[in-house]
């Protein structure tokens, strides 16, 4: 039996009178790609925003049901933000790197959840993580170059580096390769691929082809409702629902 | 929504029609020629094959192109995949009975070997099979489909049937008789294999309509009887 990584109870999501999410129901599986699709304003990011309770951070937002993840509900007032967030960790949709050189950027969470690193920890630290972002053999030998000079492509990678190094669980990507080209899109979703035997990962994207070609498991998104969430190829040659088929082929709207 | 892709899906839709139109005459007019000895209509058959030809291409051209402009998905993709398949099972169709012209411009000029009471009786199977076929994928109806899969034994019978008293009542006691009925045994075999390919064809309509796989997959079969017998 395949466990479940991350699994959503009833969960409803409210900004202050505005329902974002109503009675969401899934579960997100280990070491697989999953997608969320849906028209703009559908509650795909919301939902991606509440496995790290990001919503927590916006005014008059309230939440209730459940999400376990590793069987642990991330609702819970006990439960430790700072070790939720590392646990789950975020790639935007443009990369957001800090004005800081490569090095540091890595660091930066590193520094943040443990003190007293010793330079050669953080030396190994800065490797593995570039090296499984395949940066290392680009920029082993300009790490005191400032992050920001680099192409959108290397930021948006860096980014996932500065993850990867704080150890997380989960990746939530949120539109990862819409500032990008059609070839750096290509090689960001190669690299997701390989991240998958590490990670749980989970796309929110509006490039259905981009669903299509890396995810396992598609979910679609309707006015805040999870209408239908199954194996991706699934999806994409026989939905179930009528209201994912006219989305998928584009009759919605 | 009217969408872009739903103009071009209709143009390949009257493509496929027009491609059945000219299959299912291609299979009349050489059974025709059979029973009338009529070597003009046999030899229109076999000229009429080139526009069945080159309808293919331009069907498999039109569907390649829509795959790549549109990318499209779910019950599109299923329509172009199966419209694809079809296609390639109508030109089959229409090479069977360009075949069958073949054979009855060799035997127009000899005497009749028997009344042809069996091989007219298969062909009308096998045209009503193609028939049906194309209705089903037409009105999108699966019982219609399942009726054309399940009618195959029928054709398989009579191919059984004539070609054991081809073999034995006339090959077997008079060798004489071996020019006329080899032909008459490869008419048969063509006329079975057009059941063949409405079969294949009411299969991939049954994926188009409902995604699901009922080609080599018996068990799927078993529960087609099932409902039809019930229904």
């Amino acid at each position: 039996m395949i466990s479940a990584k991350i699994a959503i109870k009833n969960l409803n999501l409210w900004y202050s009178d505005f329902q974002a999410l109503k009675n969401v129901n899934t579960t997100f599986v280990a070491n697989k790609i999953s997608a969320m699709i849906g028209p703009s304003g559908c509650g795909k990011s919301t939902l991606l925003r509440t496995f790290d309770r990001m919503n927590d951070l916006i005014e008059g937002v309230r939440v209730d049901g459940q999400i376990l993840i590793d069987q642990e509900n991330i609702f819970d007032p006990k439960m430790d933000l700072v070790k939720l967030r590392k646990k789950v960790g975020m790639v935007f949709q443009r990369p957001n790197p800090f004005p800081l050189s490569i090095y540091e950027n890595i660091v930066f969470g590193e520094r943040i959840h443990k003190s007293n690193l010793k330079r050669d920890q953080l030396d190994e630290s800065v490797e593995i993580s570039l090296k499984s972002v395949l940066l290392w053999e680009e920029l082993k030998d300009k790490l005191k170059k400032p992050a920001l000079r680099l192409s959108l492509e290397q930021k948006q990678r860096l980014c996932i580096a500065r993850l990867i190094a704080v150890k997380p669980e989960v990746l939530l990507m949120d539109e990862p390769c819409s500032a990008l080209d059609p070839q750096a899109t290509a090689r960001i979703e190669e690299l997701m691929r390989e991240l998958k035997n590490k990670y749980t990962i989970i796309i929110v994207t509006h490039n259905m082809q981009q669903a299509a070609r890396v995810s396992d498991d598609t979910g679609f998104m309707l006015l805040g409702e999870l209408i239908e969430f199954g194996h991706t190829q699934e999806i994409f040659t026989a939905p179930k629902d009528k209201r994912t088929e006219d989305y998928i082929t584009g009759r919605y709207g | 929504m009217e969408r872009h892709l739903d103009e071009e899906l209709k143009n390949l839709n009257t493509d496929l029609l027009t491609m059945a139109a000219l299959s299912e005459e291609a299979i009349h007019k050489s059974m025709e020629a059979l029973k009338t000895r009529n070597k003009d209509l046999a030899k229109s058959v076999i000229e009429n094959d080139q526009r069945v030809d080159e309808l293919e291409n331009k069907i498999e051209e039109h569907a390649i192109e829509i795959l790549a402009l549109f990318q499209p998905m779910a019950k599109d993709l299923r329509f172009i995949t199966t419209g694809m398949r079809i296609n390639t099972d109508l030109e089959r169709i229409a090479d069977l009975a360009v075949n069958i012209s073949q054979r009855v411009l060799e035997i127009a000029d000899m005497p009749h070997l028997k009344p042809l009471i069996d091989i007219p009786k298969l062909a009308e199977n096998a045209k009503r099979m193609v028939k049906d076929a194309i209705d089903a994928f037409v009105k999108h109806d699966e019982e219609i489909a399942k009726n054309v899969i399940l009618s195959d034994k029928e054709s398989n019978q009579l191919r059984t049937l004539i070609m054991q008293e081809l073999i034995h009542s006339y090959m077997a006691k008079d060798a004489s008789t071996v020019t006329r009925a080899v032909p008459l045994l490869l008419i048969t075999r063509d006329l079975e294999r057009i059941s063949d390919h409405a079969s294949n064809i009411a299969e991939e309509v049954i994926y188009m309509i409902e995604a699901k796989f009922v080609k080599h997959h018996p068990e799927e079969l078993k529960f087609l009887h099932k409902k039809t017998d019930n229904s």
